[in-house]
């Protein structure tokens, strides 16, 4: 494929600019909050005030007097007409086989309040300030129920039940490993390191608050719902199946443009299955956008876990075992893949990329009074590699060894791919070390010393922080991903549809949403056909036009998405050939492919993709008895494994003593995300999803009142997102090697920045406090806490 | 009460209600959707229009203060059928990605770069604190905004 890129100026490989730039730029998006219907109503809902309660009553008829007010919805109107819960698709399977807890998630609570934000009632009105003075106007009579908010709390004795029938509020208890292996591993140790940890919680927060539209057709008893989906046709199966019994063919679920996802987006939520019933009852389109205060008490949070972890070492530091325990936050309900993600996304990527013989991982997931907690940006491997490289940090700060050494004498070497690794996973392809050897160069680790002297001169204290990871993802092998709980295939999908004119219309079955997809997919069928990308158009996001698909989310599209799309073309180009052998009179076998051009082998006879395409479509002289006229091929790809990503990253930061304020002054990334389609956009991509890991590192906290489980961070006033002055310039290199089982190569990248930082932050971080005797700092690293350590260990004590 | 402005060289005479904000109004009433709210604190900039030449958040801006202002959207930006310069910084140095946070961006660095022809990084990151941008990690953004500063300079120049 290299070859074909030399001559290919839009082909895989080239940093072209992105063909959808267009419309975001002159302001022409077309996003679902922008969108208007003939007719159309406004949908506001009454959401709980409370975290726990009883609702004892709800009056919606001084709301149904209101002037413009056309309906009022409670649980009761939901139940009388057989509405579904929310359904899991992902749950797993615990200690002994036993099942995933999975009570009932209604749209609109029924009887108990589980949150503050559980949605009570559905107003829908004339105008969206009608609609909201109804649900003012909606009066509920609570009974408030004591609350449980921390994970440690809802496993006490006694603590309050967010579910009658789980008293003990543990939704599962799930393991991975080689318990006894490991515990062996640990009776040799020559150093056994801990760590104890928070994994602070997150909102996810995309700038395009979510949005629905419900639109029934009467004349067709047809169901439309346009809603901010990473991920349609899961909203089309689950809601139409499982909730409102809508048959398949009978709704049509559209994502529009979508302001980012970073998977909060891939979730069926309660509002789609609202909109969509709603405008059945009220026979109109029913229109609902979130504030984003609303979005805080609404959208699935994310991470939440509190774990002890623990190395055995023998004396050279070689890691013999880890064992990790965590409990993780699953909310009050479980959202669509909330107990997917801190089991099998967290447990199996606690080997890293180190030899660790034995790894044992148990995770209890619990419930508790707040927001459902699932997958956002990493879903589960930022977690893993927190812990894991915060305590080689430990490790190498206990046995006094330095910390890229620590890492060296444990890497995979490249020439031991593939490697299995004692928690399920075979790495196809990596070369970690190769990676963190660019990034020490990269962020001259060795002139840090003099660096810190300098600081100290200043009067800041100046830490440096590595951090190794690998990424699962490319979700997913379908028979590895149904035998670990997934409810349906993991495969993707891609038609190319060729025009007479030899113009290609795609459509994907992933969703682009700031990825760049109209891009790169269009890059891979330049690459594959011979034509310029921008004869390409990419179509996504309707499942009225695209055949079946699985979305975009776990760093898939490239790498399940691409690999449908090149196979698609690859069926293209082989009825092609068929046809350019007629009209070149020769044999198939004799024909070649290459850079659009079909030629005999040997000759100077050819015809063009485009002479081949218009055949296909105005058969004049064709093999109509032995073949089909047209020119459209579609392909369903399921991958035979997962893809491993890998890769290195350096943070350096100076910390003031006197505010505990750190700021991050340089950040290296080094990172294997496979063949890279388009460098320009895999370094934006890194770039953002850096940014997303330093938030969570030194920013983000997302804090409920422990008692009262009232939402503490609810806003942008107090939810501390990075912005631009927030960080610095970053350097972002590749260091690839392709991946083996897809034809493309690739891997993914759209997670890889947020699974390296917050470790690598936060190793930086500790790195400057060191020598106050610190080896843990939580996240955030916001002044507060970051000045309270440092008084605590009696002041700065600067320039030691 | 009735106003008269003018929207994107246009005049716009319009009943606007006393709590309505220049959001609302551009993107519930006159269709230009390209405005975007992305919060309800004033925090994340989205929402940037330009009146009088000025960068405003327009979720902060009541309409009925706008009688005689010149107001510029997003869709105002670029003479038709053509780009302004710092449209086309972010697109060459792919400044932007989902595209929401993109118009007030845009709105919000034109602004800047009309008194900043070759501004440090560090300034542009300093102005675009009010905008929040959740996918790029502003790296980009910050590269488009040195570019198209120096664009809008080279061209003015060049007039």
């Amino acid at each position: 494929m290299a070859d074909q890129n030399m001559k290919n100026p839009t082909g895989i490989g080239a940093a072209i600019r992105r063909k959808e730039d267009m419309r975001f730029l002159l302001g022409r998006g077309n996003y679902v909050a922008d969108m208007k219907f003939q007719n159309m109503t406004y949908g506001v809902l009454l959401r709980s005030p409370h975290a726990h309660a009883r609702i004892k009553s709800i009056d919606t008829a001084d709301a149904l007097k209101l002037p413009g007010v056309v309906a009022v919805f409670t649980g009761v109107d939901l139940l009388a007409d057989k509405v579904g819960g929310l359904p899991c698709a992902w749950p797993v399977t615990g200690k002994g086989g036993a099942a995933t807890k999975e009570p009932v998630h209604p749209a609109l609570a029924q009887g108990k309040i589980r949150h503050v934000g559980d949605p009570v009632a559905f107003v829908v009105a004339e105008t969206l300030e009608q609609a909201r003075d109804g649900a003012e106007a909606v009066m509920v009579d609570y009974e408030e129920l004591p609350a449980v908010v921390g994970v440690l709390d809802a496993l006490k004795t006694g603590a309050p039940a967010v579910f009658d029938e789980i008293p003990d509020n543990i939704c599962v208890d799930w393991e991975i490993g080689d318990k006894a292996a490991t515990d062996a591993a640990f009776a040799k140790a020559a150093h056994v390191a801990r760590l104890g940890l928070v994994n602070n919680r997150l909102v996810g927060n995309p700038m395009e608050p979510r949005a629905a539209i419900g639109d029934y057709d009467i004349s067709r008893d047809h169901h439309t719902l346009w809603t901010t989906s990473q991920f349609p046709h899961i909203a089309k199966l689950l809601m139409g199946n499982f909730v409102l019994g809508i048959p398949q063919h009978k709704l049509r679920v559209v994502s529009p443009d979508v302001g980012g996802g970073f998977g909060v987006k891939q979730f069926h939520y309660a509002e789609e299955v609202l909109v969509t019933w709603a405008s059945r009852k009220v026979c109109r389109p029913v229109k609902w956008v979130c504030e984003r205060s609303e979005g805080f008490i609404s959208d699935a949070h994310a991470r939440d876990h509190v774990t002890e972890a623990e190395m055995a070492l023998d004396e050279n530091g070689k890691f013999l075992g880890l064992r990790v325990s965590t409990i993780a936050n699953m909310g009050g309900y479980l959202s669509t893949f909330g107990p997917n993600i801190p089991t099998n996304l967290y447990g199996p990527l606690l080997a890293g990329v180190y030899t660790t013989p034995a790894v044992y991982c148990e995770v209890k997931c619990v419930f508790t009074n707040t927001l459902p907690v699932d997958a956002y940006r990493g879903a589960g491997r930022p977690e893993a590699t927190f812990c894991l490289e915060r305590l080689v940090d430990v490790c190498a700060i206990e046995m006094n060894i330095p910390k890229d050494e620590i890492r060296r004498r444990n890497i995979i070497r490249k020439e031991a791919y593939p490697y299995q690794t004692p928690v399920m996973m075979n790495y196809d392809s990596g070369d970690p070390l190769g990676c963190l050897d660019k990034a020490l160069i990269a962020a001259d680790w060795k002139g840090f010393p003099a660096r810190k002297a300098d600081a100290a001169k200043r009067g800041k204290l100046r830490g440096i922080g590595v951090c190794t990871y690998v990424e699962a993802c490319g979700l997913a092998p379908s028979r590895v991903a149904i035998r670990l709980g997934v409810r349906g295939g993991l495969f993707e999908s891609a038609t190319v549809r060729v025009h007479p004119t030899g113009h290609v219309t795609v459509l994907m079955g992933t969703h682009s949403h700031g990825q760049g997809h109209e891009t790169t997919c269009a890059q891979i069928v330049s690459t594959k056909l011979g034509i310029p990308a921008e004869n390409v158009e990419i179509v996504f996001g309707d499942t009225d036009k695209v055949q079946f698909g699985l979305g975009t989310y776990g760093s898939r599209s490239a790498a399940v998405g691409g690999s449908a799309l090149a196979k698609a073309a690859n069926k293209v180009i082989m009825k092609s050939k068929k046809i350019a052998a007629h009209m070149l009179e020769a044999d198939e076998s004799d024909i070649e492919f290459e850079g659009g051009v079909f030629t005999v082998a040997g000759t100077d006879r050819t015809k063009t993709f485009g002479d081949v395409a218009l055949m296909a479509h105005f058969p004049v002289d064709y093999p109509l008895e032995i073949l089909e006229p047209g020119l459209e091929e579609q392909s369903f790809y399921d991958p035979v494994n997962f893809t491993f990503p890998c890769g290195a990253h350096i943070a350096e930061v100076e910390i003031d003593p006197e505010t505990g304020f750190v700021q991050l002054l340089n950040y290296v990334a080094v990172d294997d995300v496979g063949t890279v389609i388009n460098p320009m956009i895999v370094e934006g991509q890194i770039h953002g999803g850096v940014v997303q890991g330093v938030g969570q590192a030194l920013f983000e906290d997302c804090v409920y009142d422990l008692v009262s489980g009232q939402l503490l961070s609810g806003s942008f006033m107090d939810y501390c997102m990075p912005r631009a002055d927030s960080v610095p310039n970053m350097t972002v290199q590749t260091h690839v090697t392709a991946c083996t089982h897809n034809e493309l190569g690739v891997k993914g990248c759209g997670e890889v920045g947020t699974i390296g930082s917050p470790a690598t932050v936060i190793n930086a971080v500790v790195d400057a406090l060191q020598h106050l005797g610190v080896t843990h700092v939580d996240m955030p690293a916001s002044p507060n806490r970051v000045w309270r350590i440092i008084a605590n260990a009696g002041g700065a004590q600067v320039g030691k | 009460m009735q106003i008269n402005f003018t929207l994107n060289g246009k005049p716009v005479s319009v009943d606007v209600p006393p709590q309505e904000l220049l959001s609302e109004l551009l993107r519930e009433r006159l269709g230009l959707t390209g405005t975007h709210v992305g919060c309800d604190t004033s925090q994340c900039g989205a929402c940037v229009v330009h009146v009088d030449g000025a960068s405003v958040k327009s979720c902060s801006t009541l309409a009925a203060s706008l009688n005689d202002a010149t107001v510029i959207s997003i869709e105002g930006l670029a003479p038709p059928g053509g780009l302004h310069p710092m449209q086309k910084a972010f697109h060459e140095h792919h400044g932007l990605q989902c595209g929401f946070c993109t118009p007030g961006m845009v709105m919000s660095a034109v602004d800047f770069a009309k008194d900043n022809a070759k501004p440090t990084p560090e300034a542009v990151r300093g102005w675009l604190e009010g905008n929040i941008c959740r996918c790029t990690g502003y790296q980009n953004i910050v590269a488009s905004v040195i570019a198209g500063a120096a664009a809008m300079h080279a061209d003015v120049k060049g007039a």
